[in-house]
């Protein structure tokens, strides 16, 4: 048993790490963060360099061809940076449901210019409902057209093609078919925008079953939960360093246990999370028996701990931490949305309790 | 990153599994309700059994009687134990603390004088740390030592004390140097609990039960050989001591937690909320559901821990979690407990009426120690505050 990171993951994340670093510095993140969609066609055209944008996807097809504990490693690297616009929904959420459904005709295609840095894409999943279980889904093809709306789009402005789950399948729309209207909602994390989408009569392409949805969603929601873990990271990173050298009393705040006890509890938080992300990539990485559970249980506690340490950070920088010109509020804001993206802890905690609860009383049953 | 297990640890599952199997004990369940004062030559004859067998201390090097197992290996070895429910051993404190201590510290007299008898519980050990006025700040105690010819004269008072009352050997730390710094001042010697001027006394805790004991030592008469590493180096051995106290002790302790969880969740079933089992009610499911998480997030830091030391030979920095996330988890799941079961969760063992013989109205007062025993919660953040996240010291 090996729960750490092997030499090549290890490489991937320092160079991710410094990659990150190196072109989203603070200055960066908030140029984007001020135009319409966050996306720089530039920037783009690094992270295909990298290979980032075709890590999961096949060498035949091609992309990288690693795993989804790389796949995490990189979105977490991307979120201690805060990284803006479209990655997230382009390789982590439509990339997964393009490389978990079952070979279509033409996935290849969509797949290797989306690793190549060509095409980006989202997936339309939420509906006036608010509900993140594609069993809550209402709009439905028929004659291959659709009608209707889809709400909370990430970066839906910034993508050539939206995945929309609908109730007799998953069809792909081409950004600029007729009857699409896609108009910015003014959420809260201002670095990932989101939309709302509407269909009137707008041609579909079928991609595959409904029934492929629930694992991409799955591998979705680990990549996010380790964005929030790159974020809680950071965001330790800088309360630290604003305890050390913030002075009150004629000494540093971290030196008043209140302060430091915060800290040492953001610590327990962030690498608690850590522990639940990389267990729930791995798992959904060997479809262990598990594996959902595993999701669950890291959404759980990630959504909650990524809240409570941007609390902690903002409350140990006192005034300053309140203020725009800290970044803090960035990762903050961002956290809430993504407290809330593929279900928040209480969706979760029923998900968990109906595998945990209910499902081991029917094997109990069965037995 | 590849959470199977190899084929060396299925290997050392195996063979343990082979022999704990047909030896474990099968009327340990009618043991367990009595008194520890009857049950401990149960434990004791147990504990000679592995030993005899050579599992006693597995995470032991092989020339002191162990068996040199990793982390993970040693994990494997308390889950089969678990499994099994198989009965505890007798003498904890010299198998997981002290005889590790003796072998890092120890004169090769002291080893061959003290470890075989650990081994096989011959020998029962208890540790004489804290003190009435030294409990978070141990450097402050005051048992005093005082040379006079080969032999030391020991006199002060030690609390807290587990395994006195059945202690032939105690680990004692005491003050050597009263005009040194307060860490440099300490020694620490191995006791005879038989010597004269020893007396202890039981300390009865909150859950009505004595687990721990004080003792006093009145010009006690303690020969030179028996100081474990030097004279006024004391503090680094009862560190040394403390890491295995915070170390291991997390591995055994998930398979309790699981097990908990589990019973919880069962028990959901037939306990009745609102005319539904418990189990539909929504938010004991949340709340279920959420204690299940945590559960489960205490054995994967556990397990990356492990996999940390393993990887580069030293403590990463999970492992000073380990302490505060399952004291205070515990806290959580027994409210839960209380909470799940309502009236019947306070009755105690011997109430017809009690749910699982009394143990969550037990459990509930006894994980009010955990966020104190073992380093209190407050002192668990200055730790990670300062040897782990580098803030200046706030004590």
């Amino acid at each position: 048993m090996q729960f750490g990171l092997n030499e090549s993951q290890q490489i991937l994340q320092d160079s991710a790490r410094q990659f990150f670093a190196g072109e989203y510095p603070s200055s960066e993140v908030r140029r984007l963060l001020e135009t319409d969609t966050a996306f720089d066609a530039t920037m783009w055209a690094k992270l295909a360099e990298q290979g980032y944008t075709g890590i999961i996807f096949p060498e035949g097809a091609g992309g990288v061809g690693l795993g989804l504990v790389e796949l995490i490693l990189l979105m977490e690297e991307a979120g201690r940076a805060l990284l803006p616009g479209p990655f997230f929904s382009t390789v982590a959420l439509a990339g997964a449901l393009l490389r978990t459904m079952p070979p279509h005709t033409a996935t290849g295609k969509y797949l290797s210019a989306i690793s190549r840095g060509e095409a980006r894409a989202t997936v339309a999943l939420v509906e006036a409902s608010g509900g993140w279980d594609p069993a809550d889904t209402q709009i439905a093809a028929a004659n291959g057209r659709l009608t209707g709306e889809k709400l909370f789009v990430t970066d839906a402005a910034a993508a050539h093609w939206l995945l929309v789950v609908a109730r007799n399948g998953v069809f792909l729309v081409q950004a600029d078919s007729p009857g699409l209207r896609v108009t910015p909602m003014r959420g809260i994390d201002l670095t990932r925008k989101v939309y709302a989408v509407t269909f009137e009569n707008t041609p579909a392409e079928k991609l595959c079953e409904v029934s492929a949805v629930p694992k991409a969603l799955d591998i979705a929601t680990a990549a996010l939960c380790a964005e929030m873990v790159g974020g809680m990271q950071r965001a330790l990173e800088l309360t630290v360093e604003y305890a050390k050298t913030r002075k009150q009393f004629g000494k540093p705040v971290g030196a008043f246990q209140a302060v430091q006890h915060q800290v040492a509890d953001m610590y327990l938080e962030l690498e608690s999370s850590r522990s639940a992300t990389y267990y729930a990539a791995w798992a959904l990485e060997e479809n262990a028996p598990d594996a959902a559970a595993a999701v669950s249980i890291a959404k759980i506690y990630t959504s909650e701990a990524s809240r409570t340490v941007g609390n902690r950070a903002i409350q140990v920088h006192g005034g300053m931490g309140f203020t725009w010109e800290n970044d803090l509020h960035l990762f903050y804001r961002r956290a809430k949305a993504s407290e809330m993206a593929f279900g928040d802890a209480s969706y979760h905690r029923e998900r968990l309790a109906r595998l945990v609860i209910d499902g081991a009383a029917i094997a109990a049953q069965g037995a | 990153m590849d959470m199977r297990l190899t084929a060396d640890e299925v290997a050392f599952r195996d063979e343990f599994r082979a022999w704990l199997e047909p030896n474990v004990p099968a009327d340990w369940p009618q043991w367990r309700e009595k008194p520890l004062e009857e049950s401990f030559p149960y434990l004791r004859a147990w504990q000679r059994k592995l030993y005899d067998a050579g599992w006693a201390a597995v995470s032991w090097p092989r020339e002191y009687g162990g068996r040199g197992a990793t982390l993970m290996q040693q994990s494997i070895f308390w889950e089969e134990m678990a499994r099994v429910e198989a009965p505890p051993l007798a003498n904890a404190l010299g198998l997981g603390l002290i005889g590790p201590t003796i072998i890092a510290h120890g004169t090769p007299a002291q080893k061959a004088r003290f470890i075989p008898k650990i081994l096989s519980a011959e020998e029962i050990w208890c540790q004489g740390f804290s003190e009435p006025n030294a409990g978070s700040d141990l450097a402050a105690l005051q048992t005093e030592a005082r040379l006079a010819g080969n032999h030391y004269v020991v006199n002060g008072q030690k609390v807290w004390t587990s395994y006195g009352w059945v202690g032939d050997w105690c680990e004692l730390v005491v003050r050597t140097d009263p005009a040194a710094p307060k860490h440099k001042g300490l020694t620490v010697l191995l006791v005879d609990m038989k010597t004269p001027g020893v007396e202890v006394r039981p300390l009865r805790q909150m859950t009505g039960e004595s687990e721990f004991n004080e003792i006093f030592f009145r010009d006690v008469h303690v020969p030179v050989e028996n100081v474990l590493g030097a004279v006024n180096d004391g503090w680094n051995v009862a560190v040394s001591t403390l890491m295995h106290e915070r170390g291991a002790y997390g591995a055994r302790l998930i398979l309790t937690f699981k097990r908990n969880i589990n019973r919880l969740i069962e028990l959901s079933r037939t306990v009745q909320r609102n005319g539904r089992p418990a189990s539909q009610d929504a938010i004991l499911r949340q709340k279920l559901a959420q204690c299940y998480a945590e559960v489960e997030i205490m054995r994967l830091n556990q397990l990356r821990a492990f996999s940390r030391i393993t990887a580069t030979g030293v403590p990463g920095p999970e492992g000073s979690i380990q302490k505060l996330f399952w004291s205070e988890l515990n806290q959580r799941l027994q409210q839960l407990a209380q909470e799940l079961l309502g009236p019947f969760g306070q009755l105690a063992q011997g109430d017809v009426h009690a749910v699982d013989r009394g143990i969550w109205a037990y459990g509930y007062l006894r994980s009010r120690g955990n966020t104190i025993e073992a380093g209190t919660s407050e002192v668990q953040r200055n730790i990670i505050g300062h040897f782990v996240l580098g803030l200046p010291r706030s004590y």
